[in-house]
């Protein structure tokens, strides 16, 4: 698969693909869209990184270990969640910031449980995928 | 109720609490957020190994702890519950803690904080790479999600996340013969939660709702509407499945004794337990009259569950294998009393599965500590661990006392509470099946105690004494206490079986503490 | 009357599951899983009532929908199925594939090293 037209575009295209996925992630909470496809297309990213440049460069590529970007997303998710304690509200309650005009969206605990499913689907799919890929190049 | 601070000018108390929440209420919460938020953290630490032990030991105290605290606020003020995300139910997720469920949490958190305990030592480096301490919260975050949670289809949820995580615990690893185990377990589990996802999909579409409460409210309008009759049979054949009833039981004896025993115990003391728990919840509280039209097939299943339990314990030569057949020897004495029915026969089950899950973990940990001590599994081999160990030898025979029933261990006080229903109701060929199993379980464990520990070495040389385990000694010895305590004092957990069998029997007092029309709020 | 047909292709697909669920070979009762699964979502997406495809999005000016909607809970219920038995086929065609490798064989019936053809029994005495 090490062609040299794959080699050449994989980098642009895998860049190209994660802010695409930031894009779908950030639009997700009223439009279709969301951490899951989000994190769906991210990991889709690095499987071509892997495939193009080899499975060394994409882990060298994610600096962190799959599995522990998974569970940092985890983390962040039950944190989103348990934040509502400081406010008297139910758990898993969504809490909302004043806007802040000029991004685009809105900052609030939904959010960081979104990004926290990106970021759990990223790392799982990820790992998966290179060490399918892994077994291929052997 | 118009709020000053709702920005839409509509009153949304019809659908939103209002109301700050006390921090009291939280407790509910951490049985299950916090064991996943250390899963997270310590996945996150694969380089650090070293520190997991620690850390999931104080977690799970904190769990054990804030489940005991609920359980005395249970015990006092009557159940209580917190609703996800604000919404009232039955829209949001509820979790509910009563007492059958708190019960039941807190005894699964001492278990695997005994457990945790146990694997600091004979979980090698390897293992705690490969994620033994994350699987364990995992495992725990399930566990306590499903005796915690007021929605059928969270409980799904719950199932499959312990479900994903034993797959995890089950191929710790990676020998042959696990490989081989978990493919049966991993295979026959995964129908029995499909059977009851489809359950809960017609379940839905006959209710239009998930929240138990509220499907226990309206199955006495929908009877004779909707197919409720077949929704009771396939959560009885799913949660059978996974309870390990006969004759859905194969896949226990084909994997529990492959894994590393501390997982072993995990497994025998938690998992059946749970599917034991969301019959009772199914067949009494959402479904009570087609439950109680089950109760003659229950009654058989418990009957050949307990015989056929305990006639496999009798056949096997390997320690490891003989306690999975008594840990579904077990489920049968549980589903007896299911199929009773009648207060005393479901106290008696509630009691059952707190003396099951303690003593199976024992049990299990036992078999861990006598591998160590007699360098074997098989009976053919063992020999002498009594002149070697005496404290283990005593440990042993009250945990062989225990599993069969006769005092001074725990095992005793449900039996007969289940046999005295049993004869009460009219049911002596029930009554005559406890205490026959009760019978061939004592003479398969009395076996195992009379070759491995009483009788001498063979060949009649003296083994060279092999240290114990000394953790792994104080563990057995932890779980020693709650078991001799049900034993020789079992009026407290005795008070909180009877409370929990009375709320199974009042599904509409159930439902209305936690809906907010009879709430109080 | 469309509830008809997919209460049909759903008896059809538990059918097809099962039989290949009772098949000597991993791979067929992988398959039989994944045939399952489906059969078992879309049932819940029948159970679920079947409407026209209008999403359950309340116009900005108005509190509650116009127009009967679809009900999204089924279709949550249904993702999340698909997003659970996902993962764990993805485990269980790992183990399935590492199994093949290590025992030599994908015929169940030749799988039984946890359960031994002629374990020993007990000893009956001392």
């Amino acid at each position: 698969m090490r062609t040299l037209i794959l080699r050449t575009i994989a980098p642009y295209l895998s860049a190209l693909m994660m802010i695409f996925s930031v894009f779908v992630l950030l639009r997700g909470h009223n439009d279709p869209g969301g951490g899951f496809i989000g994190g769906l297309l991210a990991a889709s990213a690095f499987a071509i990184y892997g495939i193009a440049s080899g499975v060394a460069s994409a882990r060298r590529a994610m600096r962190f270990h799959p599995m522990a970007i998974a569970g940092s997303g985890l983390a962040m998710s039950v944190l989103a969640g348990l934040a509502s304690i400081l406010f008297g509200v139910p758990f898993m309650t969504g809490l909302w910031a004043p806007p802040i005009p000029g991004i685009g969206f809105e900052v609030s605990s939904v959010l960081f449980f979104d990004l926290g499913v990106y970021l759990v689907v990223l790392g799982a799919v990820t790992s998966i995928a290179l060490a399918l890929e892994e077994r291929d190049e052997e | 109720m118009e709020s000053a601070s709702n920005p839409y000018g509509v009153d949304i108390s019809q659908a939103m609490i209002l109301e700050r929440v006390a921090l009291a209420d939280w407790l509910l919460v951490f049985p299950v957020a916090l064991p996943l938020l250390t899963a997270a953290i310590l996945v996150m630490m694969r380089r650090h190994p070293n520190l997991h032990a620690p850390i999931s030991l104080g977690v799970i105290g904190v769990v054990l702890f804030s489940n005991v605290v609920l359980l005395a606020r249970v015990l006092d003020d009557g159940p209580f519950a917190m609703t996800m995300g604000r919404w009232l139910p039955p829209f949001g997720i509820t979790f509910v803690a009563d007492t059958l469920g708190v019960l039941l949490a807190a005894t699964a958190a001492l278990v695997a904080l005994v457990c945790a305990l146990f694997g600091s030592t004979t979980i090698n480096a390897t293992g705690k790479r490969y994620g033994f301490y994350p699987f364990l919260m995992l495992l725990m975050t399930g566990v306590g999600g499903s005796f915690l949670t007021g929605d059928i289809f969270n409980l799904y949820v719950w199932f499959e996340v312990f479900l994903i995580s034993s797959f995890g615990l089950l191929i710790l690893g990676s020998e042959r013969a696990q490989l081989d185990g978990a493919f049966k377990y991993a295979i026959l589990n995964l129908v029995a939660t499909t059977l009851f996802l489809i359950a809960t999909g017609l379940l839905y579409g006959v209710f239009g709702t998930l929240n138990m409460a509220d499907i226990a409210l309206k199955s006495e309008a929908l009877r004779g509407e909707g197919p409720l009759m077949m929704l009771a049979t396939l959560y009885l054949v799913a949660f059978g499945m996974k309870a390990a009833a006969f004759p859905l039981h194969f896949w226990l004896p084909a994997s529990y004794h492959t894994p590393r025993l501390v997982v072993g115990a995990l497994f025998g003391a938690l998992l059946t337990k749970v599917g034991v728990y969301a019959l009772l919840r199914t067949l009494f509280v959402l479904l009570p009259q087609e439950g109680g039209a089950l109760s003659g097939v229950i009654a058989v299943v418990a009957v050949l569950t307990m015989v056929f339990g305990a006639i496999g314990a009798l056949a096997q030569a390997d320690i490891r294998r003989i306690m999975g057949y008594v840990v579904i020897s077990g489920i049968g004495i549980m589903m007896a009393g299911l199929a009773l029915g009648n207060e005393v026969g479901l106290a008696g089950t509630v009691l059952y599965a707190v003396h099951s899950m303690l003593v199976m973990a024992a049990l299990y940990l036992l078999v861990a500590l006598m591998r160590q001590v007699g360098g074997s599994y098989s009976l053919a081999d063992l020999g002498g661990l009594y002149r070697l160990h005496p404290l283990l030898a005593a440990i042993a025979l009250l945990l062989v006392l225990s599993a069969a029933g006769l005092p001074p261990g725990s095992g005793l006080w449900p039996k007969v509470m289940l046999v005295k229903s049993a004869l009460d109701g009219g049911a002596g060929w029930i009554a005559f099946a406890i205490l026959l199993s009760g019978l061939l379980t004592t003479l398969a464990l009395g076996r195992v105690f009379a070759l491995a520990f009483w009788r001498p070495r063979a060949g009649g040389s003296m083994a060279e004494t092999v240290a114990l385990d000394r953790t792994g000694m104080f563990a057995l010895g932890i779980l020693m206490i709650p078991i001799l305590w049900i034993g020789l004092y079992p009026e407290p957990v005795l008070a909180m079986a009877n409370a929990a069998a009375a709320s199974l029997l009042d599904p509409v007092g159930y439902s209305l503490l936690v809906l907010p029309a009879g709430g109080g709020s | 009357m469309i509830e008809t047909a997919l209460s049909v292709l759903v008896g059809i697909f538990f059918a097809v599951a099962v039989y290949l669920l009772l098949s000597k070979h991993t791979i067929r009762i992988m398959l039989g899983v994944v045939v399952l699964g489906n059969a078992a979502n879309l049932s819940i997406f029948t159970a679920g009532r079947l409407t026209r495809e209008v999403p359950p999005v309340i116009p900005p000016d108005l509190y509650v929908p116009e127009i009967a909607t679809a009900n999204p809970l089924p279709q949550a219920l249904v993702l999340t199925a698909i997003v659970i038995s996902f993962s764990l086929f993805a485990f269980l065609l790992v183990l399935a594939w590492r199994a093949y490798q290590d025992l030599d064989t994908d015929n169940t019936e030749e799988m039984r090293l946890a359960e031994p053809k002629n374990d020993p029994l007990p000893p009956l005495s001392y």
